[in-house]
């Protein structure tokens, strides 16, 4: 359950890190908005994948 | 004006104290509260689960009985010859169905094969030991599949005539799908896999993209289905595309996994490198379609479980306070996860795609 936790907590800085990286990258390069996007969503489904992992495992 | 915002400040605290008294109030017939929690979870795994009827609602009139409205669904068996009957038979367990020279009894959403008295044994560790029949029944999740694919049929069938009736211009709702689309084919399929080779795969795209996005969105309807969020399906979805990968793979794509670094090392320096790359690469073949599976099913699963608490919490509060409480947090999640499903559709086609790209690669040799 503990572990669990801690997993969502990792997960949740993970993911957020994601996006304000994302933030950041569309703020220097608006052009690239696409595909920072995309590229944006696909790390944080990685991310997410194992938050998710760690939930049914409890 | 801070006449207004003072007015909400202490409506606010003036709930807030009510809401606490009220808690407190509450926290001491905590006796019945644990029944009621059990009969929610009870309610919630029920709901995620497949069911072998379309029941709608259900409630417990005044004599004690579970009464569900709703319509039956044909259950079909396969116990050495075919058995079909209708699953208002089995009514929710409560009944022996006599089929041919079989009698069968549904216990805990599953249906086992029992002798003519209905009797289900367990064993120590509480799982049923009768004999459970090869089961091919259109369930609540395969009636509303086959109900999303017929519309998809229809409803692409008549954008893809009205291009052919005015000349490249789509009418009605067509006009609302078509850019849709045209996304996936620009901006998933094309940067994916290529120019030349995205075609072949873009029916497959198409089609997965809108089956997961209009799934995920019947499951959010008062209907109840959970078929996205069911294991069985999301598998079924990443096998296809797990074959579809391996089945149009070109050379170079299996050259990527059994030969990575090529000419550029000479073949008795690759041994104890290849000794734990072509594993890691072989793992990966399966590992992609089966992260894939298991991100669409928690996905929708979470969301179903998050929102069918959230309406719980209002038998929990029992109070005025707390249903607008548990309205306002269950009307903030459903709008998010009308972003999810479509997210979660396009996450599913976007590494579709790009897995697909990895198959249909080819390289300059040099």
């Amino acid at each position: 359950m503990v572990g669990a936790g801690l997993v969502v907590i990792g997960v949740g800085m993970g993911i957020g890190r994601i996006g304000g990286s994302a933030m950041e990258a569309i703020g220097r390069q608006p052009d690239a908005y696409g595909k920072i996007q995309t590229a944006m969503l696909i790390a944080a489904a990685l991310v997410e994948g194992i938050g998710f992992a760690a939930l049914f495992a409890v | 004006m801070p006449l207004v915002p003072n007015k909400f400040y202490s409506i606010f605290t003036l709930f807030i104290v009510i809401f606490f008294t009220v808690n407190t109030v509450q926290a001491k017939d905590a006796e019945a509260s644990v029944d009621l929690k059990k009969e929610i979870k009870e309610y919630i795994t029920h709901h995620l689960q497949d069911a072998y009827d379309f029941s709608l609602f259900s409630y417990t009139n005044k004599s004690g009985k579970h009464i569900y409205i709703g319509f039956p669904l044909p259950v079909i068996l396969w116990d050495e010859e075919l058995h079909v009957f209708l699953s208002s038979k089995l009514d929710h367990g409560e009944k022996l169905v006599a089929s041919g020279n079989k009698y069968y009894k549904l216990d805990h959403g599953k249906i086992y094969r029992t002798d003519a008295s209905g009797v289900i044994s367990y064993d120590e560790s509480h799982h049923v030991k009768n004999i459970a029949p090869l089961d091919l029944s259109i369930t609540k999740g395969v009636a509303s599949m086959i109900l999303i694919a017929t519309l998809m049929f229809f409803l692409f069938r008549s954008l893809a005539r009205s291009y052919e009736k005015n000349g490249g211009v789509p009418n009605g709702i067509g006009r609302f799908f078509e850019p849709i689309v045209l996304y996936i084919r620009d901006d998933i399929a094309r940067p994916n896999i290529g120019d030349k080779k995205h075609g072949k795969y873009m029916s497959f795209l198409l089609t997965v993209f809108f089956f997961i996005w209009f799934l995920n969105i019947l499951g959010l309807t008062p209907l109840g289905v959970n078929v996205t969020g069911n294991i069985a399906v999301t598998f079924g979805l990443a096998l296809l595309t797990f074959l579809i990968t391996n089945l149009t793979g070109t050379k170079d794509y299996w050259l990527h996994i059994f030969d990575p670094l090529g000419s550029s090392m000479k073949w008795f320096a690759k041994i104890p490198l290849y000794v734990i790359l072509i594993p890691i690469e072989v793992l990966g073949i399966f590992i992609k379609p089966f992260s894939l599976l298991i991100r669409l099913y928690a996905n929708m699963q979470a969301g179903h479980i998050v929102l069918m608490s959230l309406i719980g919490l209002m038998f929990i509060f029992k109070s005025w306070l707390g249903s607008p409480l548990s309205f306002g947090l269950a009307f903030a999640i459903s709008i998010i996860e009308l972003l999810v499903a479509l997210l979660q559709a396009y996450i599913f086609t976007m590494l579709s795609a790009l897995y697909f790209g990895f198959a249909a690669e080819e390289h300059e040799h040099h």
